[in-house]
Protein backbone atom coordinates (compact mmCIF):
# COMPACT_ATOMS: atom_id res chain seq x y z
CA UNK A 1 0.00 0.00 0.00
CA UNK A 2 2.45 2.74 0.97
CA UNK A 3 4.82 1.87 -2.18
CA UNK A 4 1.23 3.04 -4.08
CA UNK A 5 1.12 5.68 -1.82
CA UNK A 6 4.52 6.82 -2.59
CA UNK A 7 4.58 6.37 -6.51
CA UNK A 8 1.62 8.61 -6.60
CA UNK A 9 3.40 11.31 -4.61
CA UNK A 10 6.25 11.03 -5.92
CA UNK A 11 4.54 11.81 -9.54
CA UNK A 12 2.19 14.42 -7.74
CA UNK A 13 5.33 16.45 -6.33
CA UNK A 14 7.07 16.28 -9.89
CA UNK A 15 3.98 17.80 -11.76
CA UNK A 16 3.57 20.57 -8.96
CA UNK A 17 7.41 21.41 -9.11
CA UNK A 18 6.81 21.32 -13.18
CA UNK A 19 3.88 23.49 -12.69
CA UNK A 20 5.63 25.82 -11.09
CA UNK A 21 8.20 26.07 -12.97
CA UNK A 22 6.10 26.51 -16.25
CA UNK A 23 4.09 29.28 -14.41
CA UNK A 24 6.84 31.29 -13.60
CA UNK A 25 8.36 30.96 -17.36
CA UNK A 26 5.07 32.07 -18.49
CA UNK A 27 5.23 35.10 -16.48
CA UNK A 28 8.42 35.93 -16.98
CA UNK A 29 8.89 35.19 -21.12
CA UNK A 30 5.16 36.73 -21.88
CA UNK A 31 4.91 38.31 -25.13
CA UNK A 32 2.79 41.41 -25.41
CA UNK A 33 1.24 41.82 -29.05
CA UNK A 34 2.96 40.13 -31.65
CA UNK A 35 5.98 41.29 -32.44
CA UNK A 36 6.04 40.06 -35.75
CA UNK A 37 3.83 42.87 -36.86
CA UNK A 38 6.05 45.17 -35.46
CA UNK A 39 9.05 43.52 -38.00
CA UNK A 40 6.34 44.06 -40.93
CA UNK A 41 5.75 47.12 -40.12
CA UNK A 42 8.80 48.87 -39.97
CA UNK A 43 9.82 47.09 -43.15
CA UNK A 44 6.36 48.78 -45.09
CA UNK A 45 7.62 52.78 -46.21
CA UNK A 46 4.28 54.39 -43.71
CA UNK A 47 3.40 56.09 -46.62
CA UNK A 48 -0.61 55.51 -45.08
CA UNK A 49 -1.91 55.36 -49.01
CA UNK A 50 -4.49 52.25 -48.79
CA UNK A 51 -3.43 50.89 -52.39
CA UNK A 52 -2.82 47.67 -50.65
CA UNK A 53 -6.71 47.63 -49.64
CA UNK A 54 -6.38 48.29 -45.65
CA UNK A 55 -6.99 51.54 -44.28
CA UNK A 56 -2.85 52.18 -43.34
CA UNK A 57 0.49 50.33 -43.21
CA UNK A 58 0.06 49.05 -40.03
CA UNK A 59 -3.70 46.90 -40.40
CA UNK A 60 -1.83 45.87 -43.41
CA UNK A 61 0.98 44.71 -41.63
CA UNK A 62 -1.56 42.96 -39.12
CA UNK A 63 -2.91 41.43 -42.22
CA UNK A 64 0.46 39.95 -43.38
CA UNK A 65 1.27 38.11 -40.21
CA UNK A 66 -2.19 36.27 -40.49
CA UNK A 67 -1.69 34.78 -43.56
CA UNK A 68 -2.21 37.19 -46.57
CA UNK A 69 -0.29 38.53 -49.44
CA UNK A 70 3.08 40.52 -48.94
CA UNK A 71 2.84 41.76 -52.55
CA UNK A 72 0.42 44.51 -52.62
CA UNK A 73 2.58 47.67 -51.71
CA UNK A 74 3.32 49.26 -54.61
CA UNK A 75 5.22 52.52 -53.25
CA UNK A 76 7.54 49.66 -51.43
CA UNK A 77 8.05 48.38 -54.34
CA UNK A 78 10.10 45.06 -54.89
CA UNK A 79 12.50 45.80 -52.73
CA UNK A 80 9.88 45.61 -50.18
CA UNK A 81 8.92 42.47 -51.26
CA UNK A 82 12.18 40.89 -51.62
CA UNK A 83 12.73 42.33 -47.36
CA UNK A 84 9.20 40.95 -46.41
CA UNK A 85 10.19 37.54 -48.22
CA UNK A 86 13.35 37.44 -46.33
CA UNK A 87 11.25 38.14 -42.83
CA UNK A 88 8.64 36.05 -43.11
CA UNK A 89 10.65 33.02 -44.47
CA UNK A 90 7.49 33.28 -48.10
CA UNK A 91 8.68 33.14 -51.82
CA UNK A 92 9.39 36.34 -53.49
CA UNK A 93 6.44 37.33 -55.26
CA UNK A 94 5.58 39.95 -58.32
CA UNK A 95 4.95 42.97 -57.35
CA UNK A 96 0.58 43.20 -57.50
CA UNK A 97 -0.96 46.27 -58.24
CA UNK A 98 -3.70 46.22 -60.49
CA UNK A 99 -4.36 49.80 -61.41
CA UNK A 100 -0.79 50.51 -63.36
CA UNK A 101 -0.54 49.29 -66.95
CA UNK A 102 3.11 48.39 -66.76
CA UNK A 103 4.69 47.33 -63.04
CA UNK A 104 8.10 47.86 -64.51
CA UNK A 105 7.58 51.60 -65.28
CA UNK A 106 7.84 54.03 -62.56
CA UNK A 107 5.79 56.48 -62.49
CA UNK A 108 5.63 60.05 -61.20
CA UNK A 109 2.69 62.63 -60.25
CA UNK A 110 2.63 65.82 -62.71
CA UNK A 111 0.82 68.95 -62.29
CA UNK A 112 -0.19 70.73 -65.01
CA UNK A 113 0.55 74.08 -63.70
CA UNK A 114 -1.21 76.54 -65.93
CA UNK A 115 -4.68 74.70 -64.92
CA UNK A 116 -4.00 74.43 -61.18
CA UNK A 117 -6.36 77.03 -59.11
CA UNK A 118 -4.21 76.29 -56.13
CA UNK A 119 -6.97 74.00 -53.88
CA UNK A 120 -4.75 72.70 -51.93
CA UNK A 121 -6.43 68.74 -51.90
CA UNK A 122 -4.02 67.33 -53.63
CA UNK A 123 -1.54 68.58 -50.70
CA UNK A 124 -3.44 66.83 -48.25
CA UNK A 125 -3.86 63.31 -50.13
CA UNK A 126 -0.16 63.18 -50.49
CA UNK A 127 0.88 60.61 -48.05
CA UNK A 128 4.56 61.42 -48.47
CA UNK A 129 4.50 65.44 -48.51
CA UNK A 130 5.59 65.67 -52.04
CA UNK A 131 3.35 68.16 -53.13
CA UNK A 132 4.26 72.10 -52.77
CA UNK A 133 2.22 74.81 -53.08
CA UNK A 134 0.10 76.99 -50.79
CA UNK A 135 -3.81 77.74 -50.71
CA UNK A 136 -4.56 79.81 -54.34
CA UNK A 137 -0.96 79.62 -55.22
CA UNK A 138 -0.09 76.87 -57.85
CA UNK A 139 0.84 73.57 -57.00
CA UNK A 140 3.84 71.83 -58.27
CA UNK A 141 5.53 68.04 -57.68
CA UNK A 142 8.44 67.50 -56.03
CA UNK A 143 9.80 64.66 -58.37
CA UNK A 144 12.23 63.00 -56.27
CA UNK A 145 9.70 62.42 -53.48
CA UNK A 146 6.83 61.13 -55.37
CA UNK A 147 6.17 57.49 -55.23
CA UNK A 148 4.08 57.34 -57.84
CA UNK A 149 0.96 56.40 -55.36
CA UNK A 150 -2.02 58.00 -57.66
CA UNK A 151 -3.36 59.04 -54.59
CA UNK A 152 -3.15 63.07 -55.74
CA UNK A 153 -5.50 62.41 -59.06
CA UNK A 154 -8.56 61.65 -58.17
CA UNK A 155 -9.00 64.68 -55.16
CA UNK A 156 -8.04 67.10 -57.72
CA UNK A 157 -11.38 69.77 -58.95
CA UNK A 158 -10.08 70.19 -62.62
CA UNK A 159 -7.98 67.09 -63.11
CA UNK A 160 -5.03 68.93 -63.76
CA UNK A 161 -2.31 66.10 -62.10
CA UNK A 162 -1.26 63.25 -64.88
CA UNK A 163 0.69 59.99 -63.70
CA UNK A 164 3.75 60.39 -66.30
CA UNK A 165 6.50 58.22 -66.89
CA UNK A 166 9.57 59.39 -64.52
CA UNK A 167 11.76 60.99 -67.16
CA UNK A 168 14.76 58.94 -68.02
CA UNK A 169 18.40 61.38 -66.78
CA UNK A 170 21.57 60.60 -67.65
CA UNK A 171 21.72 58.96 -64.42
CA UNK A 172 19.12 56.33 -65.09
CA UNK A 173 19.38 55.62 -68.52
CA UNK A 174 20.31 51.62 -69.63
CA UNK A 175 19.92 49.67 -72.72
CA UNK A 176 16.87 47.84 -73.78
CA UNK A 177 17.00 44.57 -72.44
CA UNK A 178 16.95 42.36 -75.77
CA UNK A 179 13.57 41.12 -77.13
CA UNK A 180 13.91 37.37 -76.24
CA UNK A 181 10.03 35.30 -75.66
CA UNK A 182 8.22 37.06 -74.43
CA UNK A 183 8.54 40.17 -74.93
CA UNK A 184 6.81 40.49 -78.26
CA UNK A 185 3.35 39.92 -78.18
CA UNK A 186 3.40 37.33 -81.02
CA UNK A 187 5.87 35.17 -78.60
CA UNK A 188 3.91 35.19 -75.60
CA UNK A 189 3.64 31.92 -74.29
CA UNK A 190 -0.12 31.73 -74.01
CA UNK A 191 -0.25 33.05 -77.65
CA UNK A 192 1.98 30.85 -79.60
CA UNK A 193 0.48 27.83 -77.60
CA UNK A 194 3.18 25.24 -76.94
CA UNK B 1 37.72 13.09 -20.88
CA UNK B 2 38.46 10.20 -23.68
CA UNK B 3 35.30 8.43 -22.36
CA UNK B 4 33.07 11.27 -22.93
CA UNK B 5 34.82 11.86 -26.30
CA UNK B 6 34.03 8.26 -27.42
CA UNK B 7 30.12 8.61 -25.95
CA UNK B 8 30.12 11.82 -28.63
CA UNK B 9 31.28 9.97 -31.33
CA UNK B 10 28.94 6.81 -30.54
CA UNK B 11 25.99 9.19 -30.24
CA UNK B 12 26.64 11.37 -33.55
CA UNK B 13 27.95 9.34 -35.59
CA UNK B 14 28.28 5.21 -35.31
CA UNK B 15 24.57 4.98 -33.27
CA UNK B 16 22.90 8.18 -34.83
CA UNK B 17 19.91 7.99 -33.48
CA UNK B 18 18.34 8.95 -37.17
CA UNK B 19 19.87 7.03 -39.61
CA UNK B 20 21.27 3.63 -37.57
CA UNK B 21 18.38 3.24 -34.56
CA UNK B 22 15.59 4.83 -36.94
CA UNK B 23 14.05 7.26 -34.16
CA UNK B 24 12.81 10.73 -34.73
CA UNK B 25 11.87 10.24 -38.17
CA UNK B 26 9.11 12.28 -38.15
CA UNK B 27 10.75 15.61 -37.54
CA UNK B 28 13.71 14.44 -40.42
CA UNK B 29 11.16 14.14 -43.01
CA UNK B 30 8.58 16.67 -41.91
CA UNK B 31 11.17 19.48 -41.51
CA UNK B 32 13.69 18.91 -44.12
CA UNK B 33 12.35 20.85 -46.90
CA UNK B 34 14.38 24.19 -46.56
CA UNK B 35 17.76 24.53 -44.79
CA UNK B 36 16.74 27.50 -42.69
CA UNK B 37 13.85 25.30 -41.45
CA UNK B 38 16.18 22.50 -40.54
CA UNK B 39 18.64 24.98 -38.75
CA UNK B 40 15.95 26.49 -36.64
CA UNK B 41 14.24 22.70 -36.02
CA UNK B 42 18.08 21.41 -35.58
CA UNK B 43 18.62 24.21 -32.61
CA UNK B 44 15.52 23.83 -30.72
CA UNK B 45 15.76 19.88 -30.53
CA UNK B 46 19.74 20.40 -29.89
CA UNK B 47 18.58 22.35 -27.10
CA UNK B 48 15.41 20.50 -25.54
CA UNK B 49 17.07 16.88 -26.09
CA UNK B 50 20.29 18.17 -23.95
CA UNK B 51 17.78 19.58 -21.36
CA UNK B 52 15.34 16.94 -21.27
CA UNK B 53 18.36 14.33 -21.35
CA UNK B 54 19.70 16.15 -18.20
CA UNK B 55 16.48 16.71 -16.13
CA UNK B 56 15.64 12.72 -17.25
CA UNK B 57 18.76 11.47 -15.36
CA UNK B 58 18.41 14.04 -12.45
CA UNK B 59 14.56 12.52 -12.11
CA UNK B 60 15.92 9.23 -12.60
CA UNK B 61 18.69 9.71 -9.92
CA UNK B 62 17.02 11.62 -6.53
CA UNK B 63 13.64 10.79 -7.29
CA UNK B 64 13.01 6.94 -8.96
CA UNK B 65 15.65 5.58 -7.66
CA UNK B 66 16.01 6.49 -3.68
CA UNK B 67 11.83 5.40 -3.45
CA UNK B 68 12.58 2.43 -6.19
CA UNK B 69 10.02 3.63 -8.61
CA UNK B 70 12.09 2.93 -11.47
CA UNK B 71 8.80 1.46 -12.98
CA UNK B 72 7.57 4.91 -13.34
CA UNK B 73 10.46 6.07 -15.71
CA UNK B 74 8.60 6.15 -18.59
CA UNK B 75 5.68 8.49 -17.36
CA UNK B 76 7.86 10.76 -15.40
CA UNK B 77 10.65 11.39 -18.39
CA UNK B 78 7.05 11.86 -20.87
CA UNK B 79 6.30 14.60 -18.00
CA UNK B 80 9.61 15.88 -18.11
CA UNK B 81 9.71 15.92 -21.74
CA UNK B 82 6.64 18.03 -22.33
CA UNK B 83 7.76 20.63 -19.11
CA UNK B 84 11.31 21.52 -21.29
CA UNK B 85 9.63 21.78 -24.41
CA UNK B 86 6.95 24.08 -23.25
CA UNK B 87 10.06 25.95 -22.12
CA UNK B 88 11.68 26.04 -25.04
CA UNK B 89 8.25 27.06 -26.73
CA UNK B 90 7.67 30.30 -24.57
CA UNK B 91 11.55 30.73 -24.65
CA UNK B 92 11.71 30.91 -28.66
CA UNK B 93 8.32 32.99 -28.95
CA UNK B 94 9.62 36.10 -26.66
CA UNK B 95 13.59 35.49 -28.36
CA UNK B 96 12.23 34.98 -31.98
CA UNK B 97 9.30 35.49 -32.75
CA UNK B 98 10.20 35.23 -36.95
CA UNK B 99 11.50 31.32 -35.46
CA UNK B 100 8.88 30.88 -33.78
CA UNK B 101 6.66 31.15 -36.96
CA UNK B 102 9.06 29.22 -38.41
CA UNK B 103 8.73 26.31 -36.32
CA UNK B 104 5.43 26.65 -35.91
CA UNK B 105 3.85 23.04 -35.49
CA UNK B 106 7.28 21.04 -35.17
CA UNK B 107 8.05 22.65 -31.96
CA UNK B 108 5.35 21.13 -29.75
CA UNK B 109 5.52 18.11 -31.84
CA UNK B 110 9.26 18.09 -30.04
CA UNK B 111 7.21 16.65 -27.30
CA UNK B 112 6.23 13.64 -29.77
CA UNK B 113 9.47 12.91 -31.05
CA UNK B 114 10.94 9.15 -29.96
CA UNK B 115 14.16 10.53 -30.18
CA UNK B 116 13.79 12.71 -27.40
CA UNK B 117 12.25 10.19 -25.06
CA UNK B 118 14.63 7.62 -26.72
CA UNK B 119 17.50 9.30 -25.34
CA UNK B 120 15.92 9.77 -21.91
CA UNK B 121 15.59 5.90 -21.63
CA UNK B 122 18.54 4.65 -23.23
CA UNK B 123 20.43 6.94 -20.72
CA UNK B 124 19.14 5.58 -17.69
CA UNK B 125 19.77 2.14 -18.79
CA UNK B 126 23.15 1.97 -18.89
CA UNK B 127 23.80 1.31 -14.96
CA UNK B 128 27.00 3.31 -14.64
CA UNK B 129 25.16 6.57 -15.94
CA UNK B 130 26.38 10.13 -14.51
CA UNK B 131 25.65 13.80 -15.22
CA UNK B 132 28.11 14.01 -17.31
CA UNK B 133 27.39 10.71 -19.34
CA UNK B 134 23.96 11.97 -19.32
CA UNK B 135 24.49 15.52 -20.65
CA UNK B 136 26.91 13.94 -23.30
CA UNK B 137 24.77 11.48 -24.59
CA UNK B 138 21.88 13.97 -24.66
CA UNK B 139 23.94 16.82 -26.12
CA UNK B 140 25.53 13.98 -29.07
CA UNK B 141 22.41 12.43 -30.01
CA UNK B 142 20.94 16.58 -30.55
CA UNK B 143 23.79 17.00 -32.64
CA UNK B 144 23.95 14.12 -34.46
CA UNK B 145 20.21 14.67 -35.29
CA UNK B 146 20.89 18.10 -36.43
CA UNK B 147 23.74 16.66 -38.67
CA UNK B 148 21.72 14.33 -40.15
CA UNK B 149 18.52 17.04 -40.53
CA UNK B 150 20.85 19.74 -41.85
CA UNK B 151 22.55 17.79 -44.54
CA UNK B 152 19.36 16.12 -45.77
CA UNK B 153 17.94 19.42 -46.09
CA UNK B 154 20.26 20.39 -48.29
CA UNK B 155 20.59 17.41 -50.11
CA UNK B 156 16.73 18.06 -50.57
CA UNK B 157 16.66 21.39 -51.67
CA UNK B 158 18.75 20.29 -54.68
CA UNK B 159 16.21 17.22 -55.46
CA UNK B 160 13.64 19.96 -55.88
CA UNK B 161 15.23 21.33 -58.43
CA UNK B 162 16.22 18.10 -59.79
CA UNK B 163 14.76 16.15 -62.77
CA UNK B 164 13.49 13.52 -60.73
CA UNK B 165 11.05 10.84 -62.63
CA UNK B 166 7.17 11.10 -62.34
CA UNK B 167 6.69 8.65 -60.24
CA UNK B 168 9.55 8.86 -57.14
CA UNK B 169 8.64 12.99 -57.28
CA UNK B 170 7.72 14.27 -53.52
CA UNK B 171 8.33 11.79 -50.25
CA UNK B 172 9.35 9.31 -52.35
CA UNK B 173 12.29 10.70 -53.57
CA UNK B 174 13.10 11.97 -49.80
CA UNK B 175 12.47 8.10 -48.69
CA UNK B 176 14.85 6.83 -50.50
CA UNK B 177 17.95 9.41 -49.98
CA UNK B 178 17.00 8.89 -46.61
CA UNK B 179 17.57 5.11 -47.36
CA UNK B 180 20.97 5.90 -49.16
CA UNK B 181 21.87 8.26 -46.10
CA UNK B 182 21.59 5.12 -43.63
CA UNK B 183 23.63 2.59 -45.78
CA UNK B 184 26.37 5.27 -46.06
CA UNK B 185 26.32 5.90 -42.23
CA UNK B 186 26.41 1.67 -41.72
CA UNK B 187 29.84 3.00 -42.63
CA UNK B 188 31.10 4.09 -39.58
CA UNK B 189 29.81 0.96 -37.68
CA UNK B 190 33.28 0.02 -36.90
CA UNK B 191 34.50 2.44 -35.55
CA UNK B 192 34.04 2.66 -31.79
CA UNK B 193 32.19 -0.72 -29.64
CA UNK B 194 30.37 0.60 -26.90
Amino acid sequence: MSTVLIAIAALLGLAALFGAVLGYASEKFKVEGDPIVEQIDALLPQTQCGQCGHPGCRPYAESIANGEEHNLCPPGGETTVEALSELLGREVLPLDNEGAEDASVERVAYIREDECIGCTKCIQACPVDAILGAAKQMHTVIADECTGCDLCVDPCPVDCIDMIERPTTLATWTWDRPAGIGRRPEQRIDLVNL
Amino acid sequence: MTEYLLILISAVLVNNFVLVQFLGLCPFMGVSNKVETAMGMSLATTFVLTLSSVLAYLTWAYILVPFELQYLRTISFILVIAVAVQFTEMFVKKASPLLYRVLGVFLPLITSNCAVLGVALLNVRQSDATFMSSLTYGLGAALGFSLVLILFAAMRERIAVADVPEAFRGPSIGLITAGLMSLAFMGFSGLIKL
